[in-house]
């Protein structure tokens, strides 16, 4: 029973470990010259103190939700990633291939409509 | 190997699904068009091309044998090709008619048809789906398509209402939906219809479960539906929204769900504990929708509250739950499909004085029959069919509806129904009065409405207007026929199909 | 061939012609004026259906075929399907329809010429033959009532063709009005049948039909026939057919003469089964067909419109045919049916011919100088002289006329001679003491067709012309569109009569209408049987009666006509005095019915007891209704905030009452 869970500690500890090394790494390695903007919560992003009713570009939004939805879509792919071993072992290559590259293309009319239509020009 | 052959199976059921695939490869080609130029004009008529070839394929399963696909989860035969071809038919007539109306309004962005396409596409899986994992796919993939044509004019602060109310009680009533999905599925173990209706119940704590599923279950459709007291929405946002966008809400989607109500009622639960929610709702939802639609002035707000009682019509039928009910219901929504698209359709092409439906009053159309008279004369034949006068179409449906729920001895249910159309004898013929036996001059609103001149005609839109009225004409002589079909859906032979799947 | 596609294809292909002639010009301005398009489709497709039926008439193996084209609706029992019966019957009347409707259509391509309206009449007309088919194929009483409601619509129609003229228009209503009192009678026996029966076609009728009791019987027959008054004109409801010769003169020659006036003689016929079965009410038919052909025939002497003359004429040659089937002669009237049609047929469109002659004078009249606001060109004391000018006119017109005087060897001669002695007969033999009365009436009724026959030809074409200035202005022939039509009818009228020859000849055995339609050789149409036959010296004797009865009294009128022309009215109104008054006044009926119906049912009864009644009554009723609803609305309304949170509350609320009633309802 506890022997199961043993790779989950080790697993945990290594990242726990290396999270720490680096960002101690950064801090002795590193060039330290703050100023104000460098020492905001969340660079180039917004201010979590004060007013609340500020404007954003509605891109922000935007590109958060491309990055969703491509995001959600892609995760789809993983189920398909691990057992893409068996399909092949079963004799299904071309069946499993044919599924993933329809996904795929409606994947990419979905990303060329999304550059055509100028939702990544965070410019514009 | 299991999964070669699994493959190999999924290959050979393609054509069940050709409908479907060729609805949504030129659902995606056209949005690709639309991302180069979103206006193109070829747009629509793609649409088109593709869903006439769709409806071609479908007329031609109309006679085929029940029977599933795709391991159970999509069903085919003449059943599914004919709500397929109900929602295919009323997607083509949609698209037409949208043409010079999206124009106008200067909205005629290619997404609009694609969109179309894809809610088209949910439909058909709605209306062919065998198993609760589809009904819950073809459902969303309808309902979110629709929430964003609900709200296509942006700039209209009613369009963009319209679409957030649909949006936030449609997400609500999913809810419910997913969660009565869930229940039965833990009382029965499958999410197969048929399956689902030779489960054991064995234990009371089963039954409670299953039963309190389909409670909730019921509750999604019958908010689709839109039947009373889940129809709140419906009102605001056929008003708000494009007019033929919707007609095609109100004929087509309804369509697709009760299309799939029935399989859900006839295969997974033959147990009629159901009758009496649905004969109550029936009742509420045809008091409210008619007496409701007694005090509009817009005409499109009275066509939501008439699609309410329609829809209660329709749930008098299930309510009875033979087979010669569902048969009239299923001929009761080709009637019904046709002679709303045609009244949306009339409206669309109504709204000519700069002001948008939502706003336009009743009033401001005095007269306007002797000016425009093939509108006028199509619109005479859709009220009258949605009366229920007996030379058209809505007379026989009406009479497949009541005349089997008399059958099963809900007597009193029709009685109310047949007052309730009564009822809406005089909103339905307000109209008409209005349209022809009403002077311009006498109407301050008409007069105003005319200062910009008249409405402009559009000669394919008028076609299908003049289509749909004849059609509703000539089903009116082959109504026989064709309930006779629909009720050759549910013979014997299609019981046994239905042990299939799961 | 095929003769289920065959029956198909007569049905459809006018109907096919009313679409295309009514749709097309509706919708496309200037398809209207394209007479020669409009006509030669309106005219094949029926000349085609007739063609399709002589194929199918002359390959008939005497097996009846029945065509099922879909079902309509079914409703518990009841069963409705649109469904065909070709037998011999159907195949005679079918000809009929479509051979003189065919020739009827022929000539208004002549007669419509340049009227505005031609793709209108057209498309009417084409509808009207589709209905008549409908009638007369139907397989059962749904069907057959499905048409006999359409050819009194298309009736309405085309009588109240030129509507702007509002006499026109009241005339069609009143045909409209008068012919729903005898087709609620017709409604009311076939549900009597299908209550008792179960069933409206037409081979269980005849089968079960019969068996019935004998008051369900009487009744039945009772209720047919009065749908049949209604629309074959007699007494009491024949008011409407006179006034109906307001609708142009080709639609008096199909709809009001040939065709649509004896589908109440095909009922009769078709049922005849039942009507031999319920013999009081055959005495009932044949006394008023009787007194309506006596009726009639007397009021036609007094009348100078040319085409009232006919339309009487018509409503008393009904009557015969009506005797005929009173006396269980049914496939005699078929016959008189049969050689009617050509000699109507031929007589009308002469007089729509001689018509737009006069009305060619009037015209000329006019740009003479003359004051024309009197001339009526279709009065025939204005008439007169008419052979001169238009030959072809005159001698169909005559040969027509001598054909309905029954004048030895010509068509009406065997056909109105077989019903009187089939009326004879039924008295002589079958003891039945109201044919004595109604031979008796019918012998006299020939005497008066020939008369006024006789005088309404005389007074048309020969002697003087009557109009001004008759030296100067002439009239003219009409084309040859209007005469080719003429001398196809007057042919029909000299012939169509040796279908039937009497039984003096070699004992009946020639008399083919009889064989071909009679039950006794294996036809649909029954007959009733009588023991033993009349003596053949009293046949031949009265074959000469009534040549003899008809020959004198034509030449008689001849020569009274030709010597004194119109003023012979004066001395015949001298003569008969009061009586004369009673005729012209067409016996008072059209006053009967404004006083007594009109005035004390409608208006006073109506408006001063019923009309009160409504408008407090039933209206407070209704109008209280309405308001409770409306007020009702108002309330629902205010649930209706517009509010989403609301919205959301009423779904909770309905979640509550659909798994309330679910969990614990069951």
């Amino acid at each position: 029973m506890f022997a199961e869970f043993v790779p989950l500690f080790i697993m945990i500890v290594l990242a726990l470990g290396l999270a720490f090394t680096l960002l101690k790494a950064a801090e002795i390695l590193g060039p330290s010259r703050p100023n104000k903007i460098k020492r905001t919560p969340y660079e180039s992003g917004m201010d979590p103190v004060g007013s609340a009713r500020e404007r954003y570009s509605v891109k922000f939004y935007l590109v958060a939700m491309i990055f969703i939805v491509f995001d959600v879509e892609v995760v789809f792919m993983y189920p398909w990633a691990v057992s893409f071993q068996d399909f092949i072992d079963g004799g299904a290559f071309l069946g499993v291939m044919t599924v993933v590259t329809i996904f795929s293309v409606i994947l990419m009319v979905g990303l060329l409509y999304d550059i055509k239509k100028g939702g990544l020009d965070f410019e514009k | 190997m299991e999964l070669a052959r699994a493959f190999s199976t999924m290959a050979a059921d393609l054509p069940a699904i050709f409908s479907m695939i060729v609805v949504s490869v030129v659902g995606l080609v056209m949005l690709t068009v639309a991302a180069f130029r979103s206006d193109h004009p070829s747009i629509p008529w793609l649409g088109v091309a593709g869903m006439v070839v769709a409806s071609a394929w479908e007329l031609f399963q109309l006679g085929t044998e029940p029977g599933t696909a795709f391991f159970g989860a999509i069903r085919v035969g003449g059943y599914a090709a004919f709500i397929n071809l109900l929602v295919l038919l009323a997607g083509i007539a949609t698209t037409i008619l949208s043409v010079p109306y999206l124009h106008r309004l200067k909205h005629d962005y290619g997404e609009v048809y694609a969109l179309l396409m894809y809610a088209t596409v949910g439909m058909i899986l709605l209306g062919s789906s065998n198993s609760m994992v589809s009904i819950f796919v073809g459902l969303e993939t309808m309902s979110v398509c629709l929430y964003v044509l609900a709200g296509l004019i942006r700039e209209d602060e009613g369009a963009v209402e319209a679409a957030l109310k649909y949006f936030l009680l449609g997400a609500f009533s999913t809810g419910f939906f997913l969660y009565g999905i869930a229940l039965m599925y833990g009382a029965t173990g499958t999410m197969y219809l048929p399956a689902m209706a030779q489960a054991d119940l064995a234990t009371a704590g089963g039954t409670l479960l299953f039963w309190a599923g389909v409670a909730l279950f019921l509750i999604g459709f019958l908010f689709k539906v839109s039947a009373a007291p889940f129809h709140m929405w419906t009102p605001d946002v056929y008003q708000g929204s494009p007019t033929p966008l919707t007609g095609y809400m109100s004929t087509a989607s309804k369509a697709a769900a009760f299309g799939s109500l029935i399989l859900v009622l006839y295969y997974a639960l033959p147990a009629e504990r159901w009758t009496l929610v649905l004969a109550v709702v029936a009742v509420i939802t045809m008091v409210v929708g008619n007496v409701m639609a007694l005090s509009q002035a817009n005409v499109k707000r009275m066509l939501a509250y008439s699609s309410i009682a329609h829809a209660g019509y329709i749930l008098v039928a299930l309510a009875a739950g033979t087979e010669a009910a569902f048969a009239g219901a299923l001929f009761y929504l080709l009637v019904y499909t046709v002679m709303n698209i045609g009244a949306f359709g009339v409206m669309a092409l109504l709204e000519w004085d700069g002001r948008e439906g939502r706003v336009q009053t009743l009033d401001s159309l005095a007269g306007i029959g002797t000016d425009r008279p093939v509108l006028g004369v199509t619109m005479v034949v859709f009220m009258f069919s949605l009366t229920g006068f007996p030379p058209f179409g809505g007379f026989f449906g009406k009479y497949a509806v009541f005349a089997p729920a008399v059958d099963a001895g809900l007597t009193w249910l029709v009685l109310i129904g047949v007052l309730m159309s009564a009822v809406s004898g005089y909103y339905y013929l307000r109209v008409v009065y209005v349209f022809w036996m009403q002077d311009r001059d006498d109407v301050v609103d008409a007069r105003q409405a005319s200062l910009g001149g008249l409405p402009p005609v559009s000669r394919t839109s008028q076609g299908v207007l003049v289509v749909c009225a004849v059609g509703l004409v000539a089903m009116a002589f082959f109504s026989g026929g064709l309930i006779e079909a629909a009720t050759g859906f549910f013979d014997a032979s299609a019981m046994a199909a239905a042990g299939g799947g799961g | 061939m095929d003769s289920e596609l065959l029956v198909r294809l007569i049905l459809l292909l006018p109907l096919f012609g009313a679409v295309v002639n009514g749709l097309g010009p509706l919708f496309v301005e200037q398809m209207r004026t394209r007479e020669g398009w409009i006509g030669t489709l309106g005219t094949a497709v029926v000349v085609v259906p007739f063609a399709l039926t002589a194929y199918l008439f002359a390959t008939f193996d005497g097996t009846p075929v029945v065509v099922d084209f879909f079902t309509w609706m079914e409703a518990g029992d009841l069963s409705l399907q649109f469904s065909y019966l070709v037998d011999e019957l159907s195949l005679i009347m079918t000809l009929v329809v479509t051979g003189v409707g065919g020739v009827i259509h022929l000539y208004s391509t002549g007669y419509m010429h340049g009227d505005s309206g031609y793709w209108r009449f057209f498309a009417y007309l084409n509808l009207f033959i589709f209905a008549m088919l409908n009638l007369v194929l139907a397989n059962n009483l749904p069907v057959l009532f499905l048409g006999w409601e359409g050819v009194g619509l298309c009736s309405y129609l085309l009588i109240g063709f030129w509507y702007t003229d509002l006499s026109n228009s009241a005339a069609a209503n009143k045909a409209f009005i008068v012919n729903r009192i005898g087709d609620f009678a017709f409604l009311m026996a076939m549900f009597l049948l299908f209550s008792q029966l179960g069933s409206l076609d037409f081979d269980v009728l005849l089968a079960e039909g019969p068996q019935l009791s004998q008051d369900v019987l009487n009744w039945t027959v009772l209720l047919l026939f009065i749908g049949a008054t209604g629309k074959s004109a007699q007494i009491p409801l024949f008011v409407w057919l006179p006034d109906a010769m307001a609708g142009p003169t080709p639609v008096s020659a199909l709809i009001h003469a040939a065709t649509m006036v004896t589908s109440g003689l095909y009922l009769l016929a078709r049922m005849s089964e039942l009507v031999l079965a319920a013999e009081i009410v055959m005495a009932v038919i044949a006394i008023v067909g009787a007194l309506t052909a006596i009726m009639a025939a007397t009021i036609a002497i007094t009348q100078n419109d040319i085409k009232k003359v006919l339309a009487y004429s018509t409503v008393s040659q009904l009557g015969y045919m009506f005797m005929a089937a009173g006396v269980g002669a049914f496939f005699v009237s078929i016959f008189h049916v049969l050689t009617h049609a050509f000699f109507k047929g031929c007589l009308f469109l002469g007089s729509g011919s001689v018509i737009h002659s006069m009305e060619h004078v009037e015209h000329e009249l006019e740009a003479e100088g003359h004051d024309v606001s009197d001339f009526d060109p279709q009065d025939m004391r204005t008439m007169g002289g008419l052979q001169q000018y238009m030959p072809s006119t005159g001698w169909t017109y005559f040969i027509a006329t001598l054909a309905i005087s029954g004048i030895p060897l010509l068509a009406g001669f065997f056909s109105k001679d077989e019903i009187l002695f089939k009326a004879f007969e039924y008295g002589f033999v079958g003891g039945a003491n109201y044919a004595w009365f109604v031979w008796g009436v019918g012998v006299i009724t020939a005497a008066l067709t020939a008369f006024y026959m006789a005088r309404s030809y005389y007074l048309t074409f020969l002697g003087e012309p009557r109009w001004p200035d008759a030296d100067t202005v002439h009239a003219h022939e009409s084309s040859a569109s209007m005469t080719i039509p003429l001398w196809i009818l007057a042919g029909g009228s000299a012939v169509t009569g040796y279908l039937g020859l009497p039984a003096v000849i070699a004992d009946g055995k020639l008399n083919w209408i009889h064989h071909y339609l009679g039950a006794d050789y294996g036809g649909p149409v029954a007959e009733p049987s009588l023991a033993g036959h009349v003596p053949l010296a009293l046949e031949w004797g009265l074959i000469g009666l009534s040549s003899g009865i008809a020959v004198g009294v034509f030449l008689y009128a001849r020569s009274a006509y030709l010597a004194t022309g119109v003023a012979f009215d004066e001395t015949l109104s001298a003569r008969f005095g009061g009586l004369y008054q009673t005729w012209s006044d067409t016996y008072y009926w059209d006053d009967f019915y404004d006083n007594v119906v009109v005035d004390s049912l409608i208006n006073g009864l109506a408006r001063r007891g019923l009309a009160p009644f409504d408008g407090r009554v039933v209206d407070g009723i209704v109008n209280g209704v309405a308001g409770a609803a409306q007020v009702g609305s108002g309330l629902l309304r205010r649930l209706q905030t517009g509010v989403v949170q609301n919205y959301a509350l009423a779904l909770v609320l309905g979640v509550v009452l659909v798994i309330g009633l679910m969990v614990f309802g069951g």
